[in-house]
């Protein structure tokens, strides 16, 4: 009896059996335009209270000080989960040479079984050992943080696999603890919980893929939540990280997506602009094709009969 | 005076009927021409430099006593080495050898810089990858030659001949040979070593040799065993001697030595000596001493290879390269100063990160990896037509050649039954003047008819011809059987005008039957007679003559002689009034034979008295057994015989024209080459070949230049100079100079004949002659004067006017100048075509090589060879477009591909704070010009073809596009640039616009502009194929493939930063959308070019192409071209 049921079970789960019942999976398209919202909000400059606007460096170097902010956003569209949070950093030369040179993807895979961590001068030694993660980009990690407020409730962000899986699964180890992270005499940016393995660090996962251009975005998280238009959101965030000192703005965007990825119209103008001229200019050979016919491969064209033609 | 005195012996030289002795004695008088020549021409070929007997210095040898001869000197032993490399040297010398080229050096520089840690761009072990990927495959290539070699030689070394080994002849292997050996060869085996014959089978002392793998004559060659060592020998008795010979020299053609035996002394020269490589032919066997070995021997000595020449095309794109290193310095240089600038502004703030303690500017690189791409065409093929064929003949001032020509046409029975018994099978079938013959049937009686009979008899004796007996089974004869043997006769000579004399001479009853050092056997209607051989003086360039003094039957002594006319003349006897009249009117028959285009010699004879002969005996015992100036002395002998000469007649040969020539010296006309023949034959024969060939045409104005003084020259030339209104050659050089063809220019032919000629292609300029285009003949003799003076200038500027240029009496260095002075004194590119040239074809920008039956030593020399004349039409006009196009189309693709790739990364170093960063991977960098895109490029320098051979022979205008540099100019480079600027900037900007403000990371970047760049420079190639075959097709695409494939791979590996970059990048439409709009935008304004250009100003290659496509679309469609051209 059982076997049975297992039997017809497994029947109705073959193709044929869905193709009868007209039950296959399928692709459902629906024409529907593919807004992409977006909101940016500049907080660098106005996070640093104003009394310390005019030496905003000493400011953010100095400890003591709280560095928790408040900044309002407003919905000015309906946003669809999932919403994309990101900061932006600009005039941060992600790609510089000496920069993004500077690690050691051996060590982030193997961590301290691997000793040659000469590639990543000069943040490379802290009393002797090698630090882990080491290099530079590691110690910059960005650390300021942010929560999400609506209407008195906290926005669920989601923090979890916002770095490549890739990355997670193979690149960074598992079992790689950044125990000796930012012990130094400089400290440079964000600090890592030793406990956590860096497979797990995705914040780190995600500053170590160097950005491509000297303005770049990084995702920070995700809303699971559709924002409506009109809602007013709080971001109460921690102003951590030192751009001042080579006056690079922080920006924090809220963001959806299509399958063209973020905002950005150019690829799209392009195309049309592209897609337009090309049909002007087959009109215009046409045309003029119509107009001044050459006869092809009548070899009375070529130089020398041409020149006895006219002689 | 020295100088005077070389050119004026030279310009005797002529291409006379005795070919053979003149291709012998050819070097010895290019040794001392080039001896006092040297600093006016830069020969190359001084091969012969080193053959004067060193007479203070000669190698002793004492025969079969091989430990005595290599006791005081250690002569080399028989072991052969063609290998460059052993074991241990290889890896070393290889090295060396390839790091000659300087790119390499480059490569090795930029790996080297690599090495530092601070200057490093690449990875270490990445920057050496391509450097070593090019090391380690020539040195495989050359590795596995080498071995191929070692076999070789190994065989070679082991390969075994008898040699006498206490008292008997045992197997020895060749290696083990050494000098002073005898040895024993066997018919159809190879000769180990230069040997001199001591014996052979033949009781006189004759063998034959083949000497094809020395110079590639595949007709035998007699040489002699001397008759004291030859009977000794022959008799079975040891030899002992000595021989003292030269030094090791590498002229293959002159041997000088003599032999002490048996209490005499004797000369040793040429034809007793056998050399390595040759092989025994129609003898048993020959027993010879060892005189060279080894690495000493002849054929090795003349392994060596001839300089190498560059195109123009080449030294254009150095230029260019220049121009880019330039472009890359200051590109480097906006780098520097930009990261200064950045680091200046910046520092303020850069002094609070601790990591920026220092900064180092690197260079950027450019893999400029030209791919050379010369094509050879090695056309091999045979030459048949350059047969002479006995024509006419004027014996004893009647000319014969006005009756038939065919056997049938002999009215006598009688005669015609005698003529045909006593007439040898011969190879090939001579028709017979049937007047002639009858004549010659008549008794002996009366001046006509002895004339007649010496006539033949010295065309029958006075020669180098081997006459080889064999039975003839297949006869085809019909009345072969009536008279049972009827043997085939075939005539080996060195010289096929010899050939065609014999021929001639059997068919008219004087068949050459027999030839040993000491006597000739001559069948004369059916009678044998034998004639001895007293002496021979062979031609050579100055007498250009050759005698043979013969003692008859009845003990008269008689000097035969044959020679050119110029120099036969002066040495006939001017006694009677019948002499004279007989000179006038054989006079005017060779005139009429030369004009007709006939090759002519004289013939004549005389009785020497007995002191004369015991003077000349004498003197010619001296001279030819003496080691110094051998032929100098020679030459003094052969004038006391050959005077006073009693004038018999003159031959007329035909040298039928090849296949093809009129066609293809029109269609290298029309080519826009200009055609300059340079020729030893007489003015006449050579005005009449260039007539029947189509070089002159009737409606030519011919400016003829014959000065026998200075004086005489210079007037000369001023006068066709204000006749024809010649402009000095400097203005028309700066007209010109900017339409100078790139590929050839000046060559030289056999037109049909064996003397050389040469053609000279110029500038492709097209002279707008209002009156008749202009034809320039001009002997050597002026030659002579205009060139060892200052009226070089003169000359040139006249010629340079004219249409075609034609230089009779040339000697062959005199060729050589003349092409020099082309050269330095033009910026055009010479080409020199001939068989036997080799100075001649070293000397131009491209030697052409013809193997035809006068060997192969200009073959050897040349760097193309191909079987008859006709096949330059094709070699120029086919290969050379194709080859243009291919070569010029490449290099400005190369320069392309490497800039546009240069271009990009170097755009994104501004956006990367002037730091050099580079977006692309390491691997993905190296690999952009090794794998990525290298394959197709060189996939379509080998197959791309614009026109089909059917067309481009159909117009040879076609060509004009070489000179007029369509296919690579300054012009076209620059607007590839600016092409590749534009196309650069697409690449960088698109992806920058559309990842601007976005997540987006460098290594995502970076594989993006890998497959773009890669993409864009392969779809530009494709644009440009114009043959589309199925290896073109994977090469193209299968580069796309296969550099997505190396992505893949390369992004799999998880030690690398950009680990699985390409999988999160194939998933974003993004990314595909923005290739296809970088391809489109960045090619859209090349594609517009292209379009208007084809459509509105078709070049005359687009509108041949056309024709030739639609042609072959539309055979059946006659009708709808018709419609549209109406």
């Amino acid at each position: 009896m059982a076997d049975m049921n297992r039997e017809r079970h497994r029947t109705r789960e073959t193709a044929f059996y869905l193709f009868t019942q007209q039950s296959l999976p399928a692709c459902k398209p629906v024409l529907t335009p593919g807004w992409v919202v977006e909101i940016v909000d500049r907080y660098d400059t106005e996070c640093v209270p104003e009394a310390f606007r005019i030496d905003k460096i000493s400011y953010i170097q100095d400890d003591s000080i709280p560095k928790n902010c408040s900044r309002f956003m407003k919905v000015h569209k309906y946003m669809k989960a999932p919403i994309y949070i990101y900061y932006q950093l600009d005039n941060y030369y992600q790609n510089h040479r000496r920069y993004v040179k500077s690690r050691s993807d051996k060590q982030l895979l193997h961590g301290q079984k691997y000793h040659d961590t000469s590639s990543c001068q000069p943040v490379e030694l802290n009393s002797g050992q090698p630090i882990v993660p080491c290099g530079l980009i590691a110690w910059s990690l960005f650390n300021d943080s942010f929560t999400f407020i609506r209407e008195r409730a906290e926005l669920k962000v989601n923090r979890k696999n916002i770095a490549w899986k890739s990355d997670r699964d193979h690149k960074f180890g598992k079992n790689v603890h950044p125990f000796n992270f930012q012990n130094g005499t400089l400290i440079g940016g964000g600090k890592l919980n030793p406990k956590i393995p860096l497979s797990d660090q995705e914040d780190l996962i995600v500053w170590m893929r160097t950005s491509a251009l000297p303005s770049f975005r990084k995702l920070y998280g995700r809303i699971e939540e559709d924002l409506d238009a009109d809602d007013v959101i709080v971001v109460n965030l921690m102003n951590n990280y030192n751009t001042y000192s080579f006056g690079g703005k922080k920006k924090l965007v809220l963001s959806t997506s299509s399958w063209l990825g973020g905002k950005n119209d150019f690829l799209g103008h392009a195309c049309v602009i592209i897609g337009s001229s090309s049909l002007i200019l087959a009109i215009v050979f046409t045309l003029l094709h119509l107009k001044y016919r050459r006869p092809h491969g009548d070899t009375s064209y070529l130089p020398w009969n041409r020149k006895s033609l006219s002689g | 005076m020295p100088r005077q005195g070389s050119w004026g012996s030279m310009e005797l030289h002529n291409n006379c009927n005795t070919r053979a002795s003149f291709d012998i004695s050819r070097s010895s008088s290019l040794a001392q021409e080039n001896l006092s020549k040297s600093q006016r021409i830069r020969n190359k070929s001084v091969d012969f430099d080193d053959n004067l007997p060193h007479a203070e210095n000669p190698r002793l040898i004492y025969i079969n006593d091989p430990r005595r001869t290599n006791d005081k000197y250690e002569f080399t032993g028989n072991e052969i080495r063609t290998s460059k490399y052993t074991l241990i040297t290889f890896l070393p010398k290889n090295l060396f050898i390839q790091f000659h080229r300087v790119a390499y050096l480059y490569f090795l520089a930029i790996a080297a810089l690599n090495q530092l840690p601070p200057l490093a761009v690449f990875g270490r072990t990445v920057s050496l990858f391509p450097l070593l990927f090019v090391l380690c495959v020539t040195a495989i290539k050359d590795g596995y030659e080498d071995w191929r070699r070692h076999r070789s030689d190994r065989n070679e070394n082991n390969r075994e001949s008898l040699v006498l080994q206490a008292g008997e002849f045992q197997m020895k292997k060749w290696k083990t040979i050494r000098a002073g050996e005898v040895v024993k060869i066997h018919a159809d085996e190879t000769i180990p070593c230069d040997m001199v014959l001591l014996g052979t089978s033949d009781p006189s002392g004759l063998a034959y040799i083949q000497t094809m793998n020395l110079d590639g004559e595949s007709n035998l060659k007699t040489r002699y065993a001397r008759q004291e060592t030859a009977s000794s020998i022959f008799e079975g008795c040891n030899v002992l001697g000595l021989i003292r010979c030269e030094q090791p020299n590498r002229n293959i053609y002159e041997f000088t030595a003599n032999m002490e035996f048996n209490g005499h002394r004797f000369p040793l020269s040429q034809s007793n000596i056998v050399l390595r490589g040759c092989q025994l032919k129609n003898t048993d066997w020959i027993i010879g001493v060892v005189v060279y070995a080894g690495q000493e021997t002849k054929a090795m000595l003349n392994s060596a290879v001839s300089p190498s020449k560059r195109s123009k095309l080449e030294s254009y794109m150095n230029r260019e390269t220049l121009w880019l290193s330039i472009f890359l310095l200051v590109m480097c240089s906006v780098v520097a100063v930009g990261m200064g600038l950045w680091l200046h502004r910046h520092k303020d703030e850069l002094e609070t990160l601790p990591y920026y303690r220092k900064t180092y500017i690197r260079n950027g690189r450019e893999n400029d990896n030209d791919t050379n791409l010369s094509l050879y065409y090695y056309g091999v093929g045979t030459l048949t037509e350059n047969k002479m064929e006995f024509r006419k003949a004027s014996v004893y001032g009647k000319d014969y050649s006005s009756s038939n020509f065919t056997e049938d046409s002999l009215q006598d029975d009688n005669i015609r039954d005698a003529a045909v018994s006593s007439r040898w099978k011969l190879k090939s079938e001579i028709s017979v003047d049937s007047e002639l013959m009858n004549f010659l049937h008549k008794d002996l009686a009366g001046d006509e008819r002895i004339a007649a009979y010496l006539f033949f008899l010295t065309l029958a004796a006075c020669n180098t011809v081997i006459p080889i007996v064999s039975q003839d089974a297949s006869s085809g004869h019909g009345r072969s059987d009536s008279w049972g043997e009827v043997k085939a006769i075939d005539y080996q000579g060195e010289s096929p005008d010899e050939q065609a004399l014999v021929s001639a001479a059997s068919a008219y009853g004087y068949t050459l039957h027999e030839r040993t050092s000491g006597h000739i056997v001559i069948d004369v209607n059916g009678d044998k007679l034998r004639l001895d051989v007293l002496g021979l003086h062979e031609f050579d360039s100055v007498r250009k003559r050759m005698s043979v003094v013969i003692r008859f039957p009845d003990n008269t002594i008689k000097v035969l002689v044959k020679g050119a006319d110029t120099t036969m003349f002066s040495i006939l006897a001017r006694d009677t009034e019948k002499d004279n009249l007989i000179r006038q009117v054989t006079q005017s028959h060779l005139t009429e034979y030369s004009s007709e285009g006939l090759r002519t010699l004289v013939v004549a004879a005389r009785d020497l008295t007995d002191a004369e002969l015991e003077q000349w005996q004498c003197r010619y015992e001296d001279a030819s057994t003496s080691l110094i100036d051998r032929a100098a002395k020679l030459r003094q002998t052969a004038a006391l015989v050959e005077c006073n000469l009693n004038l018999l007649g003159a031959t007329a040969i035909e040298d039928k024209l090849q296949d093809g020539v009129p066609e293809a010296i029109e269609a290298l006309r029309q080519a826009g080459i200009k055609v300059w023949v340079l020729t030893g034959d007489k003015q006449e024969t050579a005005i009449s070949i260039g007539l029947s060939c189509k070089l002159l045409t009737a409606d030519m104005q011919q400016i003829i230049i014959n000065g026998n003084s200075e004086e005489e020259c210079r007037n000369l030339l001023t006068d066709a100079k204000t006749r024809y209104g010649v402009q000095p050659a400097h203005r028309k050089n700066e007209n010109s100079k900017r339409s100078n063809n790139p590929q050839n220019g000046y060559f030289e032919i056999p037109d049909d004949a064996k003397s050389s000629n040469v053609l000279q292609p110029c500038s492709g300029k097209e002279e707008p002659d209002v009156c008749a285009p202009l034809a320039l003949i001009i002997d050597g003799n002026s030659l002579v004067y205009i060139l060892e003076k200052d009226l070089e200038s003169e000359l040139f500027d006249i010629a340079t006017s004219c249409k075609v240029v034609l230089c009779c009496r040339v000697a062959p260095l005199q060729k050589a100048g003349i092409v020099d002075l082309i050269k330095s004194r033009t910026d055009d590119m010479t080409l020199a075509i001939g068989a036997n040239d080799v100075s001649m074809i070293q000397m131009a920008d491209v030697g052409v090589g013809i193997c035809g039956q006068e060997g192969r030593q200009a073959v050897m020399a040349s760097d193309f060879a191909m079987g008859q004349f006709r096949f330059l039409k094709r070699l120029l006009l086919v290969h050379g477009h194709w080859n243009y196009q291919r070569v010029g189309y490449l290099v400005l693709y190369n320069f392309y591909r490497n800039a546009v790739f240069v271009l990009m990364l170097f755009w994104y170093i501004l956006c990367t704070a002037f730091s050099t960063t580079s977006a692309l991977t390491d691997w993905s960098s190296v690999f952009y010009s090794v794998i990525y895109t290298s394959v197709p490029t060189i996939v379509v320098g080998i197959l791309d073809k614009d026109l089909s051979h059917k067309t481009l022979l159909k117009y040879p205008k076609l060509y004009g596009a070489g000179h007029r540099h369509e296919a690579y100019n300054l012009q076209l480079f620059w607007i590839t640039m600016i092409d590749t600027l534009w196309q650069s900037l697409v690449l960088f900007y698109i992806p920058l616009f559309t990842y601007k403000e976005s997540s987006i990371d460098i290594w995502s970047i970076g594989s993006l502009w890998t497959i773009a760049v890669v993409i864009l420079v392969n779809m530009h190639l494709a644009m440009d194929i114009r043959r589309w075959v199925f290896i073109t097709h994977a090469a193209v695409w299968g580069s796309i493939i296969i550099t997505y494939a190396c992505m893949v791979v390369l992004d799999s590996i998880p030690i690398f930063p950009n680990y699985w970059t390409i999988y999160h990048l194939a998933k974003s439409p993004t990314y595909w959308l923005t290739i296809l709009l970088i391809i489109i935008v960045a090619l859209l304004p090349r594609f517009l070019f292209k379009v208007i250009h084809q459509i509105f100003w078709p070049s005359d290659i687009q509108i041949a192409r056309e024709a030739e496509i639609l042609r072959k679309a539309t055979p059946n469609l006659r009708s709808k071209p018709n419609e549209d051209s109406s």
